[in-house]
């Protein structure tokens, strides 16, 4: 069986709309796929029982109504963060392993509008907090190009559903990376939109200025399609701007010669894997020769970008976190003497060791006597982090940087050390401070055969000129899918 | 208190808004309604739910601000303010900290003889958490969420007032800024208007402030100034006995009048405030202050110096009749009908207005200290009103009738053109048929008209009576006065 039943989302609406296939027959492949592989890669928490019965009736009106949307009737996998009714919304958490949403995400109701099929919940860290989705309380996800390595995190899930043909597209979302860094780990495409590109209204939050919903794909031009069709104004989130998403498209279809692309001397220096620096050089002259110049800039206080995140993030999260007292919904603890011990106990069981870290951070953050030295610091060095932005892009149009310091680490190698996962992010983190948009493009695999991202961060509302970018690099690299190692049947790569 | 302590007291005023929805979700705002029906997930913190604020809740805040002379900011902040607490489903309540909406303005307040200005410190708009309900229920508690996310309004004022009496004022002129504007319905018994207080004491003269006790759990005027004058003299028995005030949180117990400890200073909560990431800054535009400002009612200050000079009573007289919206709003409309009557019987309308206002100030007054705003009502309308004192104006009816009726009006639920009609009360004033009573009364008593005329002055009197009698009490008295002066011949 082959990896993936249509190549693009183009290949999808000409199958279907010529009948070379049902959106049934489209739906069961990649159903047959998660039974078969998921056992292994642990990519899906959660399938949905309802796809087979809905893509039938997307079949049946289909036969009344030809298809509107190229998405009528295309399937997606979820993060298991973003709320989709009928389906459990677990966050990887035992606080929420019983909590069914009562109302779709925004942009899974935009997805549903157009007739796409959700075909499970992928796993993440708990609450979205992790580099390496071993943060789950559900159990692990493997990547699918060493089963001994992470996938990333903290969307592990949906880049892996994505990676090894387990669904066509699906949706993450990062906070600090947690889009970018998986598809850098498992060699998908993975975009973060600009803040306020995308509604949140949906998505559980964990920093709330700072998480975005995006898409991963195998295509820039897949990836643009799902990013316009879940995005926009939406009367449910106040933070989400009013400019029209079709913009990203108009920008997606001017070229790229002439643009001018910096390379920050901080995201090149030390640190930064040989092999990673390999590969992006590979990829620079690949748009050098398309006629791209680069040009060297500098964000000197990016390198700040950790210290400043674990303490707006932790913070916006122990405050988001709050909810979860076991009195209204989730888990309570059976041990409740007194109003006291409901709130302790139930958090104490809830809650995993880096979740109750970062609660524990960001509780001191904002504590009285303390926000000063550590919140509000952490806002000004942010405001400087964007205002370095805005002076690179005065004189380049893009910025392109590596996703990740080094390729996919292997299961527990970071585990016991929080800083050095911490520092995985080093390279994305900036991107989600400075509220602008960003990407992880398949590069050149390194020598070992482990896959490697090229990051393109812009300037706000630019995602259809990065996606351009990534385009060309795309057509140059080729499609890359792992080797098909994980079917329980025993199947190899088709 | 002992003489030699001056009391500091700052109120803090948490007030309901009356808007159709809650601040944060389309749940409506409304009281009474059963546990847990007017819920959303947004208003139960659901986990991936965003607030989207009100723009009606802002409206509001606006015309308070306008209404108080307040500074309205174009740009304020929403912050989150983090406790544990079952009803506070988010475990944080959105309020304004650092940049409120509003800021300065004041309360012209009675003390005494005079009125002082009470200044304000701020006013911030924030949401209101739910109820636990513990009565009636065995080895839990309950949790009622239909008021948490309903829009608030907290107003602080400067510790400005120095009276329990001033604290009381303070709190009537605030709650009809709040009735007059629309802004909310501040009905105490449904805590849509509750009341906290700061109370320190200090030595007459001294400009430091001394510590400060906060008071909770006022839900009445009366309670206010009980809780006033107890927290007062236990201050200042401390501080006579050479102890310290301690800085803590207490409630007043409205059984016995006291104000118990709650919580010390050392245990007060470290709110963690930082701004709200999901509410962009308050921006206004204006253009919509200025709106709200050319469609603000009359205020109740504007009123007072109105209604003194339209109706020619003193200021004191007229923030008497318009203390209460309702009070006010009847003058209004009685004085219109009125007008009516005026034309129609060709009398100029001060002549009835001035009787209609000391109606009011005394018998209506009265009533509605005794029965509230019943005494409004349907059968007692304003309409009903103006057409009882054009009766007077007119002399078809004396004063002293008018206010027999209305007394029994009130007692009946009739209105007092039933009360007329039944008891066939009218005031003869026509000279004709006075004059024939007269003329009959003189016949019927000639000795004592020889002596009135011999200079028995008392007996006047008497013939007054006896023309009264024969007139069934309805001749007018001034007319017939007058007539059997002129018929006497002295």
């Amino acid at each position: 069986m082959s990896a993936s039943f249509f190549s693009s989302l183009e290949e999808f609406r000409k199958g279907r709309d010529e009948g070379a296939f049902s959106i049934e027959e489209s739906v069961r492949h990649y159903l047959d796929r998660i039974e078969s592989h998921n056992p292994s890669l642990g990519a899906y928490l959660t399938v949905n029982p309802n796809a087979v019965n809905r893509a039938r009736q997307l079949d049946n009106r289909k036969a009344r109504n030809p298809a509107q949307s190229p998405f009528y009737g295309y399937p997606v996998a979820l993060k298991d963060n973003l709320h989709a009714i009928g389906l459990p919304t677990t966050c990887s958490s035992a606080m929420l392993a019983n909590f069914r949403p009562v109302e779709n995400a925004t942009v899974v109701d935009r997805l549903l509008k157009a007739g796409a099929i959700v075909l499970g919940k992928t796993n993440m860290d708990e609450f979205a907090m992790g580099s390496s989705t071993e943060n789950s309380a559900m159990g692990p996800t493997k990547n699918p190009w060493d089963p001994a390595r992470v996938p990333g995190g903290s969307s592990g899930g949906s880049a892996v559903a994505v990676a090894a043909g387990l669904a066509p597209m699906s949706l993450g979302s990062d906070t600090g990376g947690s889009i970018r860094q998986p598809a850098a780990f498992c060699g998908v495409l993975g975009l973060k939109p600009t803040y306020g590109r995308v509604s949140r209204y949906g998505l559980v939050a964990f920093s709330s200025s700072l998480d975005q919903i995006g898409p991963f794909s195998f295509s820039a031009a897949d990836a643009l399609a799902l990013t316009v069709l879940v995005s926009g104004p939406d009367g449910k989130d106040m933070t989400v701007s009013s400019r029209d998403p079709v913009e990203m498209e108009r920008d997606f279809a001017m070229g790229t010669r002439g643009l001018t692309v910096g390379m920050p001397e901080e995201f090149f220096g030390e640190g930064l894997d040989g092999a990673i620096a390999a590969s992006l050089e590979r990829a620079r002259a690949v748009w050098e020769s398309e006629g791209i110049v680069f040009k060297p800039v500098r964000l000197p206080s990016a390198k700040y970008g950790i210290n400043v995140y674990y303490l707006i993030a932790t913070s916006e999260a122990a405050s988001n976190l709050s909810r979860y007292d076991g009195v209204r919904y989730g888990l309570r603890s059976l041990s409740v003497p007194d109003l006291k011990a409901l709130y302790e106990n139930t958090r104490r069981e809830g809650f995993g060791p880096e979740v109750k870290r970062r609660i524990l951070l960001g509780t001191f953050a904002l504590s009285a006597g303390y926000q000063d030295q550590y919140y509000r610091r952490a806002q000004q060095v942010q405001a400087l982090i964007r205002e370095e932005f805005d002076r690179a892009f005065h004189e380049v149009d893009l910025i392109f940087a590596p996703t990740t310091p080094t390729p996919p680490f292997r299961f527990g190698e970071k585990v016991a050390d929080p800083l050095s996962m911490y520092l995985s992010d080093i390279y994305t983190i900036s991107a989600n401070l400075a509220g602008l948009p960003a990407l992880s493009a398949p590069s050149y695999p390194t020598p070992s055969g482990l896959p490697a991202g090229a990051q393109l961060i812009g300037p706000a509302w630019s995602e259809g000129k990065l996606l351009r970018m990534a385009q060309v690099l795309e057509r140059a690299v080729g499609t890359k899918r792992p080797p098909d190692l994980f079917s329980k049947k025993g199947e190899t790569a088709a | 208190m002992s003489p030699s302590f001056e009391m500091v007291v700052g109120l803090e005023v948490h007030s309901q808004l009356l808007t159709h929805a809650k601040l944060f979700c389309g749940c409506e705002n409304r009281f009474g309604a059963p546990p847990n029906t007017l819920t959303c997930p947004v208003c139960l913190g659901h986990p991936g739910v965003l607030p989207v604020l009100n723009e009606a809740a802002v409206r509001l805040g606006i015309r308070l601000g306008l209404s108080l002379g307040c500074t309205i900011h174009h740009r304020s902040v929403f912050d989150r303010k983090h406790y544990f607490y079952p009803d506070l489903p988010k475990g944080y309540q959105i309020s304004q900290f650092t940049y409120p909406l509003l800021t300065g303005g004041a309360i012209p307040v009675r003390s005494g003889p005079e009125v002082r200005d009470i200044r304000l410190h701020r006013i911030h708009m924030e949401e209101d958490a739910g109820k636990n309900l513990h009565a009636g229920i065995r080895d839990a508690s309950h949790v009622d969420l239909n008021r948490a996310g309903v829009p608030l309004l907290e107003i602080v004022s400067e510790p400005d007032i120095r009276t329990p009496e001033e604290a009381v004022d303070y709190l009537k002129k605030l709650r009809q800024i709040l009735r007059s504007t629309g802004v909310s319905d501040g009905n105490m018994e449904e805590g849509s208007f509750r009341c906290d207080a700061n109370v320190s004491l200090r030595p007459i003269g001294s400009s430091t402030f001394g510590t400060k006790v906060e008071i909770k759990n006022m839900n009445s005027f009366r309670f206010v100034h009980k809780a006033l004058v107890f927290e007062v003299e236990r201050q200042s028995e401390l501080l006579e006995r050479g102890e310290r005030v301690v800085s803590e949180t207490r409630l007043f117990d409205s059984h016995t009048g006291r104000t118990l400890p709650m919580r010390s200073k050392e245990e007060a909560l470290d709110y963690r405030y930082f701004p709200e990431p999901d509410i962009p800054p308050l921006v206004l535009d204006p253009e919509w202050i200025e709106k709200e400002k050319a469609s603000l009612p009359e205020l109740p200050q504007e009123r007072i110096l109105r209604i003194s000079r339209e109706f020619g009573i003193g200021e004191a007289e007229a923030e008497i009749l318009v203390v209460e919206e309702e009070l006010a709003r009847y003058l209004d409309e009685a004085r219109e009908a009125l007008r009516g009557h005026s034309e129609k019987g060709g009398w100029p309308l001060e002549k009835g207005v001035a009787r209609l206002v000391n109606f009011l100030l005394t018998e209506v007054l009265r009533e509605w200290n005794r029965k509230g705003v019943q005494v409004l009502g349907d059968s007692l309308s304003s309409a009903e009103i103006a057409h009882l004192l054009a009766l007077v104006t007119e002399e078809r009816l004396s004063l002293s009738q008018a206010k027999d009726v209305y007394a029994i009006a009130v007692e009946s639920g009739k209105s007092p053109r039933k009360v007329i009609e039944e008891r066939n009360l009218s005031q003869e004033s026509g000279e004709e048929t006075i004059g024939r009573w007269i003329v009959e009364v003189l016949a019927e008593n000639p000795s004592e008209v020889q002596s009135y005329r011999d200079g028995k002055d008392r007996l006047f009197g008497f013939l007054v009576g006896q023309v009264m009698k024969k007139s069934g009490g309805k001749a007018n008295p001034q007319k017939l006065n007058h007539l059997l002066k002129e018929a006497l011949g002295r």
